[in-house]
């Protein structure tokens, strides 16, 4: 089994311009670390709404394709978010977790998606595609699929509890918000 | 006191440049959301810690948002107000409506309908409390405060200022 830090990796190397919004805590640290873009919103509170944000995103901006990182524990909080996505049905959002089983950030506290499949959640919530996967060729090969088709996608990336060594999020909040504005306006996301 | 027209009061906000809307229902807010549907600009949300969190989004994605809820709603909603829109400037205009006013409600409203100003206050939440007589000044204050401080504004809806459909 992969690391979050491998499978973000993985993601990077496919995403070109598309506005990325990661979940708080490691993830988005972790996503900072491995390439910093203006295109990627790193949140550092409001744990659960990862998803909400994109959806609101993705309702703007109907001609971009909106990706979001999240982690299981994020998901648990906000499930309500799975039916509204489903039933908004966005065809421009792909919902990535990282589903470690770990609240990791705060000390791996086990997680109910030991028990609960999230995936199975989403489909029954009706998102368009749901993949399970644990692999790089298959992180990759699903993530390619999902961004040139309509979604709403979710891929559930299995990963293991460790963490990279990664500083906190080094921007300022409002400057976030303003970079991470313009770069959606613009359309360019990939470079800071 | 003359009571609003819900289509009117869509209109007056959408004048200001208002074009994304979501929110969880109320009766109070039941004719604004009616118009808002009727019209393909609202996307319902199944919590309000959700709504706010969507309009953030959509904030991002250039949209000038408004979030409907239930002052009971205000509650579920206050951690992603204090911990994205407060510390990150995005702005929304959160119209609440004032379930428990003067202590004239059903037993679960009244602790909020009783401390609601002074949460607003304590959090840092600009707000104001509608009336047919000052709407034009409420909303203008409330595009300009949005726009100058880029945080969530708050305008407090009591029952029988907009129309509402029956129940």
């Amino acid at each position: 089994m992969q690391s979050r830090a491998q499978a973000i990796h993985a993601l990077f190397d496919i995403l070109a311009d598309q506005p990325v919004i990661v979940c708080n805590g490691f993830p988005s640290r972790e996503a900072q670390k491995i390439r910093d873009r203006a295109g990627t919103f790193y949140m550092i509170g409001s744990m659960g709404v990862a998803a909400s944000i994109g959806l609101g995103l993705a309702l703007a901006k109907p001609d971009q394709q909106v990706v979001v990182f999240d982690g299981d524990g994020n998901v648990l909080m906000g499930m309500g978010t799975l039916a509204t996505i489903g039933a908004v049905r966005p065809k421009n959002l792909t919902h990535v977790v990282f589903d470690n089983e770990v609240y990791g950030t705060t000390g791996n506290q086990p997680s109910y998606s030991r028990v609960v499949r999230l995936d199975q959640v989403a489909k029954a919530a009706g998102y368009a595609t749901v993949e399970r996967v644990w692999e790089r060729e298959d992180i990759m090969y699903e993530f390619k699929h999902m961004l040139a088709n309509d979604g709403p996608h979710f891929l559930l990336i299995k990963v293991n509890e460790q963490i990279e060594d990664a500083d906190r999020v080094a921007l300022d909040p409002a400057e976030i918000t303003k970079r991470f504005r313009a770069a959606v306006e613009q359309g360019r996301t990939s470079n800071s | 006191m003359a009571v609003v027209d819900s289509d009117d009061f869509v209109k007056a906000l959408q004048d200001l440049g208002f074009d994304f809307f979501t929110g969880v229902p109320d009766t109070i807010l039941g004719g604004i959301i009616e118009v808002l549907s009727d019209r393909r600009l609202y996307t319902p949300s199944v919590r309000e810690d959700e709504a706010v969190a969507m309009a953030a989004g959509a904030f991002l994605g250039g949209k000038i948002p408004v979030v409907l809820m239930q002052n009971s709603g205000l509650g579920n909603a206050l951690n992603v107000l204090m911990s994205l829109h407060l510390i990150y400037r995005i702005p929304c205009l959160l119209i609440i409506s004032w379930r428990g006013f003067e202590g004239k409600d059903a037993p679960e409203h009244l602790v909020m309908g009783q401390t609601m100003p002074q949460l607003m206050e304590t959090v840092r939440i600009p707000y104001r409390t509608l009336s047919s007589e000052t709407l034009v000044d409420d909303l203008q204050w409330t595009a300009q405060t949005f726009m100058e401080q880029r945080i969530p504004v708050a305008l407090f809806l009591k029952k029988g200022v907009v129309k509402t459909i029956q129940p």
